[in-house]
């Protein structure tokens, strides 16, 4: 097992965001956790990075408890976030902004092949190098955020909305890419409010409401489940 | 027309150093969003350390010091005013500061104005440096040259030459070096900067280190050109800088150059006119950018994250 959360509690001041939620992640798997506005889905990847603290539970990786390291660490054993709204850094350039997501390497040449690899999946990012990341569009900010991602070479990527204010044709785009990502060997944990999509890329899927799992299963299940067709699908 | 000109050089002579304590303001405000008050301190702190390496070295008179001894010997001061203020600005961050990190600003603000306090007055303590006013030993000859009627004396060349090449080297480190990348990824988005592997709490160090060493170059440079060495100097050049930081658009290191530089051309004119006017043009001029225009030359307006 690749991932593992163990009832895992977390508080914002007196609000109790996640109540316990269990789940994991194999080698090779994407899974999805879906669920509307609030429901934590943010929250448990933010507690999986480590930009929050849990207040009880644990997450494994690969059996390592990795609940109380701080979040440069986590990025080192091999989990990296693709945070929800991009969180380009405006002022860098798209090469520094890459660079940046390797700040945990620093083999120099391994560096450079992994842009290489980013730009077979992203192309575009290639003829903006020297751009500032905060003129890039909306569409292409959002492939520089999973290229930076992918920079670390993570075994397990986070990503956080990543349809999010995206034309339909560039959301058939990124989610085609993810694919792409999964099928080169990087496990995928992806929050998303556009359920349609994340359960036709997704293996397994949990269902969240205020804070709790209140349904699991694979893909293909959660599909045809009735309550999940009605709350999340539309109908 | 020569006279304007001889002004404009002293008072570029003066940007220099403004400039350098003002590039700490601005570092340090644009990745934990603190205007460290204690940075004058620091300034001030370099100053005496440059003194005693000095006197350590050679004596209290370098009276007929030559060119390259008084060079080496200014060098090696400047070099240990900066180690120290680096450790002592690093310091602060980590027991003043840090524990701060996720307080309200204004919390923040007020300690660091206890701690310039407590830096002025335990460093006015006998066993520290002592209350009294120290005149410190210039380490060059006091040569002058004549160019095209201007004069111009060899510490405004050092001070020239050696704030310029700390510029340069500020430039390198934060445009180019994987830390310096690291620091305005930090400074826009500390949370996007940690899930990227950047060890925040180490790049906040570093950039305080960072500015505490220009400060203490800039202490140094200083009273090698005003030669008066006491524990409240740092009060007012380090309120000009600040000035000059704000001017520039506070979190950005052209704008405090330039902020910096006209904060000098603009003392040392007021101060031709009328001598004890310089002061008051300085902060004349910080009121003049608050009202006119708050985010100053180059700074962008900020939005309030809520």
């Amino acid at each position: 097992m690749l991932l593992q959360v163990e009832n895992l509690h977390v508080h914002y001041g007196a609000i109790h965001a996640l109540q316990g939620i269990s789940f994991h992640l194999e080698q090779g798997e994407i899974v999805t956790l879906i669920g509307a506005n609030g429901a934590g889905k943010s929250t448990t990847l933010k507690t999986i990075c480590g930009l929050l603290r849990p207040t009880a539970g644990a997450v494994y990786f690969r059996g390592q408890d990795i609940s109380r390291l701080p979040a440069h660490k986590i990025v080192s054993l091999g989990i990296s976030q693709v945070p929800e709204g991009r969180r380009i850094f405006a002022p860098l350039t798209v090469r520094e902004n890459l660079e940046m997501g390797a700040y945990t390497r620093s083999d120099r040449r391994e560096i450079t092949q992994s842009m290489e690899r980013v730009f077979a999946s992203f192309p575009r990012l290639k003829e903006r190098l020297d751009q500032l990341g905060g003129t890039l569009s909306g569409g292409e900010q959002q492939m520089l955020a999973m290229g930076r991602g992918l920079m670390s070479r993570p075994e397990l990527l986070l990503l956080d909305e990543p349809s999010m204010g995206l034309a339909p044709i560039l959301v058939e785009e990124i989610f085609r890419i993810i694919r792409e990502i999964n099928q080169q060997g990087t496990s995928i944990l992806l929050v998303e409010q556009n359920a349609h999509m994340a359960l036709s890329v997704a293996n397994r899927g949990y269902v969240l409401e205020t804070g709790r799992i209140v349904l699991e299963g694979t893909a293909a299940e959660l599909r045809d489940n009735a309550q999940v067709r009605a709350a999340y699908l539309g109908g | 027309m020569t006279y304007v000109l001889q002004q404009l050089l002293n008072g570029i002579q003066l940007g220099f150093v403004y400039a350098l304590i003002a590039l700490g303001y601005t570092m340090v405000y644009g990745i934990v969003r603190l205007i460290n008050f204690a940075h004058g301190d620091v300034f001030m702190v370099g100053a005496f350390v440059g003194y005693f390496t000095l006197r350590a070295l050679a004596g209290v008179t370098l009276a007929g010091a030559s060119w390259l001894n008084g060079i080496l010997l200014f060098l090696l001061a400047m070099l240990a005013a900066m180690a120290l203020c680096t450790v002592l600005n690093v310091t602060i961050e980590r027991v003043a500061y840090k524990p701060l990190r996720n307080a309200p600003r204004i919390a923040a603000l007020i300690t660091a104005i206890g701690v310039s306090l407590f830096l002025e007055y335990f460093s006015s303590l006998k066993f520290v440096f002592g209350p009294n006013y120290i005149t410190f030993p210039s380490p060059l000859p006091a040569q002058t040259w004549e160019i095209a009627g201007l004069r111009i004396s060899a510490i405004q060349v050092l001070i020239a030459v050696v704030a310029t090449l700390l510029l340069l080297g500020l430039n390198y480190i934060v445009r180019y070096t994987k830390i310096g990348k690291a620091m305005r990824a930090t400074a826009f988005d500390r949370d996007a900067a940690r899930l990227m592997g950047i060890n925040v709490d180490l790049t906040i160090s570093f950039t305080f280190g960072l500015g505490a060493a220009l400060a203490g170059a800039g202490g140094v440079l200083y009273v090698s050109a005003y030669p008066r060495v006491h524990t409240f100097m740092g009060i007012i050049p380090g309120l000009k800088a600040f000035t000059a930081a704000v001017m520039g658009g506070i979190g950005s290191l052209p704008g405090a150059f330039v902020g910096a530089l006209i904060m000098g051309v603009a003392e040392v004119t007021a101060k031709s006119v009328y001598s004890t006017m310089a002061d008051g043009v300085a902060f004349l001029i910080l009121i003049l950018v608050l009202l006119v225009k708050p985010s100053g030359i180059f700074g962008r307006a900020e939005v309030e994250k809520v």
